[in-house]
């Protein structure tokens, strides 16, 4: 795509001083915003040397925090996963009404500020919320223990692989299924067999960013909590305890790892991107 | 479905299914049945059941409770600087996204790629990480914060300027994402013939360009600002949480909770709950909007 | 159709599988863990009463026990157990905060009776943290109003340690104006003024001040101070010791709601007995927080300043009225702060 550039269009071509300064601009505000924070995480984390920056991430919380965060993905991710397929099959192949509420509603947490996604839990299972009480008395803990971690989650992720998809299965329409049905194939069959190939590198691409934000959501798990060390923190917020207790080496050690996960995360999305442009054109617009 | 106006008992399986081709045009694929029903009760278990709670305990309060709980200076400036921040930063990034969008897709030069990729970080790096690294950045004694700081007498990490940085970095891909593939699109006919025709440069960008890329531009300022006005994580890092000055609605919503104000909490929610509806409805405006542009 | 359905019913059930698995995994807890809710500086503190106390009671042979900590302003903590944080032990900044806990049910209102010196098993004070060579020259409670010094501290609303320094404040302008509640007022107003940035809790006020380089002046825990002093080095802070100060008196409790369903009384008991040995005592004074035992507190003497400190009792007429009068929604605070701005 960047091949299209100026030479062969003249009349697109801008003066060189025009270009330099727009280059400059824009790579001089992406070094200010993006690299540098970047580096300035690496940089925090190594400035003890290798051993400091190695002990922060095998100490026991900080295990135990990547731990919990690892389990809280993996429930949340597949269960999104599950409910992005089947949303965006009633979305994308039948017609009914209500059809743009219902799309509005899948997106409505995108919109939602995290603290709030993390209180409406607070107040429904909390002690003094709607249901905390009964809960109580059956010994089911949920806020300040990992199914409120996992419910947080779920809430700030909801939209993200129904999002991709919904674009994607709507722009592939519903021939190659009709004709596998009439072929005589089961529902699930034409699923498994046409639909999921169909859509595999768009379900791939929505599941890498719901899984990437799944491990990374700080505001709504900071809610519903609790900041027991060893046990209810996830990567995040062992990130900002061990920044409110002078150990900075440590807190940046951790957020490497982060930083790390969203580096891997860009690699494979922009792999996927280029890999598979085409097939994944209808969830870039 | 003339069938469906029979009302004897025996008929009642096909009056079902009357009613339901009411709502939705018959089908051969099957699944609608098990997805919709999946996709609603999940749909409600996470998102409307917990909303609704919020929204109950807001009532409690009662009409005028609600007002005097949100009609308060701190709750109000907390809104003025959310706000009013997060369109600072949207405009930010609504100058400098279009910058880099039309550097990536117009210009060639090294590196081109990679900078394309880095695009996405604020979507994949955790707030929080993001949060005390451009804290680390932008403080008195950081790399960038020192400069500011010794040449300009520029504080910038614990003011509201901080929040605005923060802010920029959390929806710099919104514009950069939405006006890119616009701009590729665009046929390079229109500014050819504005070109034969003795327009200059500017003129042509003016006149031809700009206004096919303004719905996209407005759309990717519009995602930024409702991604901003929610944002806690990178924010508490590098705001001063000042009441009045630094405090932003989320960490006010926050503070109330820790207060033991859960009443409070849920109102001065509620009503951010209502603002993001309205920019939600706004957006999708916006991009039917966009989409109606672009396919013309 | 009958297919249909049942895989339904088969979806929902995966569903509730994985939730169950989890909500079961974490409601069967080990009758040998304990949750100790804290307030925020005493995180280094209660590492190290763990090991000892984890120690101690495996010698008595009560068994491995493992003790988990969280941390955070105290006015939130106790929101947390509140909400249903599964706290065995709290150990808060202040009565106020256990009797907030108290209030909703969760322990006796007469908890306070409990244990050993209003159930404070080591107190603090509040002093001075400057940068080094003390450039404002700050000495005390009244220079602390003057124009250009900017002064950190928690929010009252949040912290515990907050709600002390403000108090602090509150006493010496009371002790200096002969009792004038409106001078103490304004004296108070005029300091909030001052003060460029409020944290939810004495960690983060801290934070602010030595990491951030934000403020002349921090109002910080004694202990606080000092491992301030420890943390970052005595040629780049110093402490100052005002004239008069306010006796702080962070208060324990076991939950009973908690302990009695967990059935942890036994070790959530004996772990705040610790607190009030000799050993407890010890590590007490070792971090900086006043023991109460005599023999340690004089072994000790020379770590504490020797100042004139005021009690919540006497100056405040105890931790519910100032609570009401001064932190409340619409309270003095409230009022001072909004006016100043």
């Amino acid at each position: 795509m960047l091949a299209k550039t100026s030479g062969q269009r003249p009349a697109l071509d801008d003066r060189s001083w025009v270009r330099g300064f727009l280059i400059l601009s824009a790579l001089g505000f992406l070094l200010l915003f993006l690299v540098l924070p970047l580096v300035a995480v690496f940089v925090e984390a190594l400035h003890r040397g290798v051993d400091a920056y190695w002990d922060a991430l095998v100490e026991p919380d900080a295990l135990s925090a990547i731990q919990l965060t690892l389990i809280v993905a993996a429930i949340a991710v597949p269960l999104n996963l599950v409910f992005g397929v089947a949303a965006s099959w009633c979305i994308s192949k039948f017609d009914f009404r209500g059809k743009g509420l219902l799309i509005t509603l899948i997106d409505l947490p995108f919109s939602v500020s995290p603290v709030i996604s993390g209180i409406i839990y607070v107040l429904l299972f909390g002690l003094h919320g709607v249901l905390g009480p009964f809960l109580k008395s059956q010994g089911v803990q949920i806020i300040f223990a990992v199914p409120g971690l996992v419910l947080a989650t779920i809430f700030v992720t909801f939209p993200f692989v129904a999002r991709e998809l919904i674009p994607l299965m709507q722009e592939q329409g519903t021939e190659e299924e009709e004709a596998a049905l009439v072929l005589g194939a089961s529902g699930w069959q034409t699923f498994w067999r046409v639909t999921l190939p169909n859509i595999k590198w768009g379900l791939l691409y929505g599941v890498l960013l719901c899984n990437a934000r799944a491990m990374g959501e700080f505001g709504a798990v900071s809610v519903v909590s609790g900041h027991i060390r060893g046990e209810t923190n996830t990567m995040p917020l062992h990130v900002e305890i061990l920044y409110n207790e002078y150990n900075f080496v440590a807190a940046f050690s951790v957020a490497s790892v982060l930083a790390m996960l969203a580096l891997v995360t860009l690699v494979a999305k922009t792999v996927l991107e280029w890999r598979f442009g085409a097939e994944l054109a209808a969830t870039r617009h | 479905m003339v069938a469906a106006s029979s009302t004897d008992g025996a008929a009642l399986p096909s009056q079902g299914r009357a009613v339901l081709s009411v709502l939705k045009k018959p089908s051969v694929i099957p699944g609608f049945g098990l997805t919709m029903g999946f996709t609603l009760a999940y749909l409600g278990l996470i998102v409307l059941l917990p909303l609704a709670a919020l929204a109950v305990k807001a009532a409690g309060l009662g009409w005028a409770g609600f007002w005097n709980a949100v009609l308060t200076p701190r709750v109000l400036a907390a809104f003025q600087i959310s706000f009013g921040l997060s369109l600072l930063a949207a405009a930010i990034n609504a100058v400098f996204g279009f910058i880099v969008a039309w550097v990536l897709v117009r210009y060639r030069f090294p590196g081109a790629k990679i900078v394309d990729a880095l695009v996405d970080l604020p979507f994949a790096l955790p707030t929080a990480v993001a949060g005390i690294a451009l804290s680390a950045l932008y403080a008195p004694n950081g790399w960038v914060g020192k400069l500011l700081m010794d040449w300009f007498g520029l504080k910038v990490a614990f003011t509201p300027l901080g929040i605005a940085i923060a802010l920029t970095f959390i929806g710099l891909p919104f514009v950069v994402r939405t006006v890119q593939p616009i701009l590729q699109d665009l046929p390079p006919e229109e500014e050819e013939a504005a070109a034969s025709l003795g327009a200059t440069r500017w003129q042509s960008f003016r006149r031809v360009v700009f206004p096919s890329l303004f719905p996209a531009l407005l759309t990717g300022f519009a995602l930024a600002f409702a991604r901003g006005v929610g944002e806690y994580g990178s924010v508490i890092f590098i705001a001063g949480n000042m009441p009045g000055v630094s405090e932003i609605v989320p960490l006010l919503i926050v503070i109330k909770l820790e207060q033991y104000d859960y009443a409070g909490a849920a109102a001065v929610a509620t009503l951010m709950l209502a603002a993001s509806f309205a920019l939600l409805l706004l957006l999708n405006l916006l991009q039917a909007w966009m989409r109606s542009r672009h396919a013309r | 159709m009958p297919f249909r359905h049942r895989l339904s019913v088969l979806a929902a059930g995966v569903l509730f599988a994985v939730l169950g698995t989890t909500l079961g995994a974490t409601a069967a807890k080990a009758q040998n863990t304990l949750l100790n809710v804290s307030y925020d500086p005493t995180r280094e503190f209660y590492v190290e009463i763990n090991k000892a106390f984890a120690q101690k009671w495996q010698k008595d042979g009560g068994g491995k026990v493992a003790i988990k900590q969280s941390h955070g302003g105290s006015g939130k903590q106790a929101r947390s157990v509140i909400d249903g944080l599964d706290a065995d032990v709290v150990t808060l900044a202040l009565a106020y905060d256990i009797d907030a806990i108290a209030d909703a049910g969760l322990l006796p209102k007469d908890w306070m009776k409990r244990l050993p010196d209003n159930s404070a098993p080591y107190t603090s004070t509040i002093v001075f943290l400057v940068r080094k060579g003390n450039p404002k020259q700050i000495k005390d409670w009244n220079d602390l109003v003057k124009p250009g010094v900017a002064v950190v501290t928690p929010n009252p609303k949040t912290s515990g340690g907050a709600r002390w320094n403000y108090l602090g404040a509150w006493a010496y302008a009371l002790a200096q104006n002969n009792n004038d509640e409106g001078k103490a007022k304004a004296f108070v107003a005029d300091l909030f003024k001052n003060v460029p940035v409020l944290d939810s809790g004495a960690r983060g006020a801290t934070v602010t001040f030595t990491q951030r380089a934000i403020g002349d002046v921090l109002l910080a825990w004694e202990n606080e101070a000092y491992l301030s002093l420890q943390e970052f080095g005595a040629d780049k802070l110093e402490i100052v010791v005002p004239s008069l100060s306010i006796l702080a008196e962070p208060s324990v409790a076991v939950v009973d709601s908690v302990v009695d369903r967990k059935g942890t009384r036994k070790l959530a008991e004996a772990y705040l007995q610790f607190l009030y040995s000799p050993e407890g005592q010890e590590i007490a004074a070792k971090n900086f927080y006043r023991p109460r035992l005599k023999e340690l507190a004089t072994r000790y003497a020379d770590r504490f300043a020797n100042v004139n400190l005021v009690t919540i009792d006497q100056t405040f007429g105890g931790w519910r009225k100032a609570q009401e009068t001064h932190f409340a929604d619409g309270g003095v605070f409230d009022q001072i702060y909004q006016k100043g701005r």
